[in-house]
């Protein structure tokens, strides 16, 4: 009698949850391959226009951003025109040139003719504010500017 | 005594230890747009502006609704590409033997004498105005495109265009000569100068 076992009755076999480590550790170095420690917290919308004329910013160049847009959900105490972000903190434009020495300086003396600023601006701001800042650049020499877009086709940004 | 086999460590909080670390991570980094296009500023210096004839000037303007004037006229932006690219192809006085152009003797004499020259004005919005700096960085890739098609077989590179080739020598695994390829490169930018004047 004991050579014929009895057939389990019922009950499925538990789901073994062995692998779930593995997945979750698979999506943890797809996160830290992928991103970039995120430098400074957006205080602006700031929806990039597309274009398909592009470049990719050479990492290897030192690249400083300013960032331009309306101030967003949280911080509409600061008014509803485009703003300057410079870091973490909303900048006028007399700031930018103290910003941009203070950049080279933290830089070596060979590579500060290769800073590139690239200014990301909001979509909707207007090219008052974006035409001040340049005139600023050009003000303290930083020429190499890079205009950050998206990639796409550019008749979706006119609507 | 028998020796005991350690006791085995539970597995089980190895899951909880990756989803912390996951959240951390979902929650400090970004995925960071890098793209986009690339210009130089005019130095500050005041220098008088040398004496351009009127034909050899393509003007562009932005008024503050977003409307496109190109030399006068209202143009839409998808027309404003092939606008730009017969204006620098345009060969006027038949000194540029690389050119395809009409010859129209109220357009440019030579891409090297022809400046495309913008205005914007304030209220303009800056996905208008990036609308249009893309046609035109793209009216003078296709004119340097189809001469790096010309040129690029004679020097042994085939079937690449200028982004291409600027892709290619930037590339680090790209096998080939790169000496000659920057050459190219900079006899196709001489050929083609981009001359876009931005004025206040």
């Amino acid at each position: 009698m004991s050579k014929f076992k009895k057939k389990k009755d019922g009950g499925l076999p538990a789901i073994s949850t062995a692998s779930l480590p593995d997945i979750v550790f698979m999506l943890l170095f797809f996160f830290m391959v992928a991103t970039v420690m995120r430098e400074n917290s957006l205080k602006i919308q700031n929806s990039l226009p597309l274009a398909n004329q592009v470049e990719k910013l050479d990492k290897k160049n030192p690249v400083s951003y300013i960032y331009m847009g309306k101030p967003s959900s949280g911080y509409e105490k600061f008014g509803t025109e485009a703003r300057i972000q410079l870091n973490d903190q909303f900048a006028s434009l007399s700031e930018v040139s103290a910003f941009i020495s203070s950049e080279r300086s933290a830089l070596r003396e060979e590579l500060i003719p290769f800073l590139t600023v690239a200014l990301k601006v909001d979509r909707e701001a207007n090219m008052g504010i974006v035409g001040d800042v340049k005139q600023e650049l050009r003000k303290v020499n930083a020429l190499k500017i890079n205009y950050t877009t998206g990639i796409g086709d550019v008749e979706a940004n006119m609507n | 005594m028998a020796k005991r086999s350690a006791p085995e460590v539970n597995a089980g909080s190895m899951a909880d230890i990756a989803f912390l670390l996951l959240i951390f991570f979902l929650v400090t980094t970004t995925i960071e747009k890098d793209s986009g296009i690339n210009r130089k500023l005019p130095p500050m210096e005041e220098i008088d502006p040398p004496i351009i004839k009127q034909k050899n000037i393509f003007t562009v303007l932005l008024n503050g609704k977003d409307q496109l004037l190109v030399e006068e006229e209202l143009m839409d932006i998808a027309d404003l590409r092939s606008a730009a690219v017969e204006f620098l192809d345009n060969n006027g006085d038949g000194s540029c033997n690389y050119c395809l152009g009409k010859k129209d003797q109220s357009s440019s004499d030579n891409p090297d004498k022809a400046i495309i020259s913008l205005k914007n004005e304030r209220e303009t919005s800056y996905a208008a105005y990036i609308s249009v700096q893309n046609e035109l960085v793209a009216a003078y890739n296709v004119l340097r495109n189809r001469r790096a098609l010309d040129l690029g077989p004679g020097q042994g590179f085939r079937e690449m265009n200028f982004t291409q080739m600027q892709r290619n020598y930037k590339d680090a695994r790209f096998v080939g000569n790169k000496e000659k390829l920057k050459a190219l490169i900079d006899q196709i930018k001489l050929e083609f100068p981009q001359k876009l004047s931005e004025v206040q």
